[in-house]
């Protein structure tokens, strides 16, 4: 009885992905590849075309995600480099540098920080990060030299980078300072027996040795930065604009629109055929990459054989 | 790895390292013979560590301050209305209710389900093949987005053959009610319940199910009496955390049970209509009421963000209560 019940569950995740996808399928087929590629419209107004088209019958489908893809890669990419930098160092002061009073506020901090809703999160972006980005970072001057272009108002990448990253990191923390501590007590005996001073021996044994627990624990963290909709939806600006590099550091001001903050932006569109298959392509595309980002994670964890039975 | 160890416990104990954990010598406490860099790392280490302190009690701080300065007992007790200034839009009494139900829903879903799950996964486990696929379908719900999950939701409750769980007019289900929120929200939960069971599980020692079988319990029985009663205090912190996760989670809500902000009951019997019909819970209210929905009263977010950290708060005090306890009745002796 029990095993059916598990078949059930297991049978609902597969029809979960074939739902997804077969409900995706119209717009990946109209546009190929050119889904994943820029040109065109703005993505906004794109899938403004596309949501009136549903009145009409005949439909558009016609959209090229790549504003939103990049914005997702660099708001995604920054918090989990900036947060698995932070996260490991707490981790080894926790496990093993933090005198013990220190260890016992740290804990519950990272637990707290862990449980905070997202939303709670995107309203202290509205009310506090962005304001005093908008205010205080950004100069008249550079709001005046991209003027008609796209308004910086304190809505965008810094903003949404900063609150990510501290909604991350507390997940990065836990996991890695578990991996920690399963370190045997006598690999690090031998090392400080070997005359190695204590910092050293922690960097290159128990670290190395806690290598699939920072696996783990990046993967985890970035499904749930790839995932997260509300608080960005909130902060990221939500103007599908792509912030480049090369304009210099003004970028990390601009706005920007990831994936998943379009779903929930566009949620009232459902009502409409073409866009409501739309807003499934981009679920396709974020359940793909998170089912990519667990398969990465489990080879690079194969290779990290050689301490098995080790965290 | 301890059992390779063959030393027999009767005789004087060799210098082992005593306690567990690793020794720390006298020489290795003190960092003041380390090389710069190494010094600087471990200043690094306090930097970060201090700084995850301060953001903690930044929060927590900001919020007690600015919630406890707009937040006021008549909120609690009425529900929304529109208006234009923030004094006329009343309170987030259904809000609150809301937030109640979809958790009781979720959590009524989720573990049953997830206790059973990791009893399967743990105690029985065959075939194989199916154990692995079981494992691997529970790592990939608690890595698909919730976003993704409620999309997932608006198909299969606007399905004719759901269509009794919420509101239809002449044949189109409209897929919003609590129903769907509630079920898909136990989805959310579920990991979270699943891992803490299991861990529950795992860690009683293999003789105590011997012990039971030699009595003549069977298998079944053996579960219902001896191994779920033994890890009920994980049992609990995974509905906590999972409790947690859905009171949290607002994706579900917003695209779930819709953007109102009061119940909006289908039909006439006196609890199901509720359920069926669509409503918001705190974090729609907040998600609604900040500069960047469509509402914009900030000091009712405020209150309603107070009372959502509040409920996190309590939820994470009493995971610390249940681990301190479990604690003080003992470990296994293996």
């Amino acid at each position: 009885m029990l095993g059916a019940l598990v078949c059930t569950v297991v049978a609902l995740l597969l029809a979960m992905i074939v739902f997804v996808f077969v409900h995706a399928w119209p717009s990946f087929a109209h546009n190929g590849l050119a889904w994943f590629g820029p040109g065109g419209d703005s993505v906004d107004n794109q899938l403004q075309t596309i949501f009136n088209s549903g009145q009409s019958g005949h439909y558009v489908y016609t959209f090229h995600a790549w504003s939103l893809i990049w914005s997702t890669i660099l708001i995604t990419g920054a918090s989990v480099a900036i947060a698995l930098f932070s996260s490991l160092f707490v981790a080894v002061f926790i496990v093993e540098f933090a005198p013990e009073w220190m260890r016992n506020i740290l804990q519950p901090v990272v637990r707290l920080l862990a449980s905070v809703p997202s939303v709670v999160y995107g309203l202290l972006g509205v009310l506090v990060v962005v304001p005093f980005i908008g205010n205080h970072l950004i100069s008249e001057s550079q709001k005046a030299s991209v003027a008609g272009v796209i308004s910086l108002t304190g809505y965008g990448l810094l903003a949404a980078v900063l609150i990510l990253t501290v909604m991350i990191a507390p997940i990065m923390i836990s996991i890695f300072s578990d991996g920690l501590r399963a370190v045997p007590p006598r690999w690090i005996e031998g090392s400080l027996a070997m005359g190695v001073n204590r910092w050293r021996t922690f960097w290159k044994i128990a670290v190395r040795t806690a290598r699939p627990a920072i696996v783990a624990g990046t993967v985890l963290a970035t499904a749930r930065a790839l995932g997260e909709a509300v608080m960005l939806a909130m902060v990221s600006g939500s103007v599908s604009w792509s912030p480049n590099p090369a304009d210099g550091l003004i970028f990390v001001y601009e706005p920007s629109k990831p994936l998943a903050p379009t779903i929930i932006k566009s949620i009232d569109d459902l009502a409409s055929k073409p866009a409501n298959e739309t807003l499934f392509a981009i679920a396709a595309v974020l359940l793909f990459s998170a089912a990519m980002l667990s398969f990465g994670g489990w080879v690079a964890k194969r290779s990290m054989r050689r301490y098995a039975g080790v965290a | 790895m301890e059992t390779s160890v063959a030393t027999p416990p009767v005789s004087s104990p060799p210098p082992q390292p005593g306690p567990p954990g690793p020794p720390r010598p006298a020489d290795g406490r003190r960092s003041a013979a380390w090389r710069l860099s190494d010094k600087a790392g471990l200043v690094v280490c306090w930097g970060m560590g201090l700084l995850f302190c301060a953001i903690a009690v930044a929060i927590v701080m900001y919020f007690l301050i600015k919630g406890l300065g707009y937040v006021r007992p008549w909120m609690f007790v009425t529900p929304a209305s529109t208006g234009f200034t923030q004094s006329q839009t009343g309170g987030f009494s259904d809000a609150l209710i809301g937030t109640g139900i979809v958790a009781v829903i979720g959590i009524a879903i989720a573990l049953p389900l997830g206790v059973a799950i990791a009893v399967w996964l743990s105690e029985f486990g065959r075939p194989a093949g199916l154990a692995r696929l079981v494992e691997s379908t529970i790592e990939a719900i608690a890595g698909t987005p919730s976003i993704v999950l409620a999309l997932f939701g608006t198909i299969i409750f606007a399905s004719p053959a759901l269509g009794f769980l919420s509101r239809s007019t002449s044949g189109i289900v409209f897929g919003r009610s609590f129903f769907a929120a509630g079920a898909m929200l136990s989805l959310v939960a579920l990991p979270l319940v699943v891992g803490s069971t299991r861990e529950g599980l795992q860690a009683i020692p293999q003789h105590v199910r011997e012990a039971s079988y030699a009595v003549g319990k069977t298998k079944m029985a053996t579960t219902r009496r001896i191994l779920l009663p033994a890890s009920r205090p994980q049992v609990a912190t995974g509905a906590m955390l999972g409790l947690g996760r859905i009171i949290g989670d607002t994706a579900i809500i917003v695209v779930l049970l819709g953007a109102t902000l009061n119940f909006d009951p289908v039909g006439g019997t006196p609890v199901l209509s509720y359920l069926k019909g669509t409503g918001t819970t705190l974090t729609n209210y907040v998600f609604q009421n900040a500069p960047t929905g469509e509402l914009n009263n900030p000091e009712k977010a405020y209150a309603a963000a107070f009372v959502l950290l509040v409920i996190v708060l309590i939820l994470n005090a009493a995971v610390d209560v249940i681990h301190r306890r479990a604690r003080k009745v003992g470990t296994w002796t293996t």
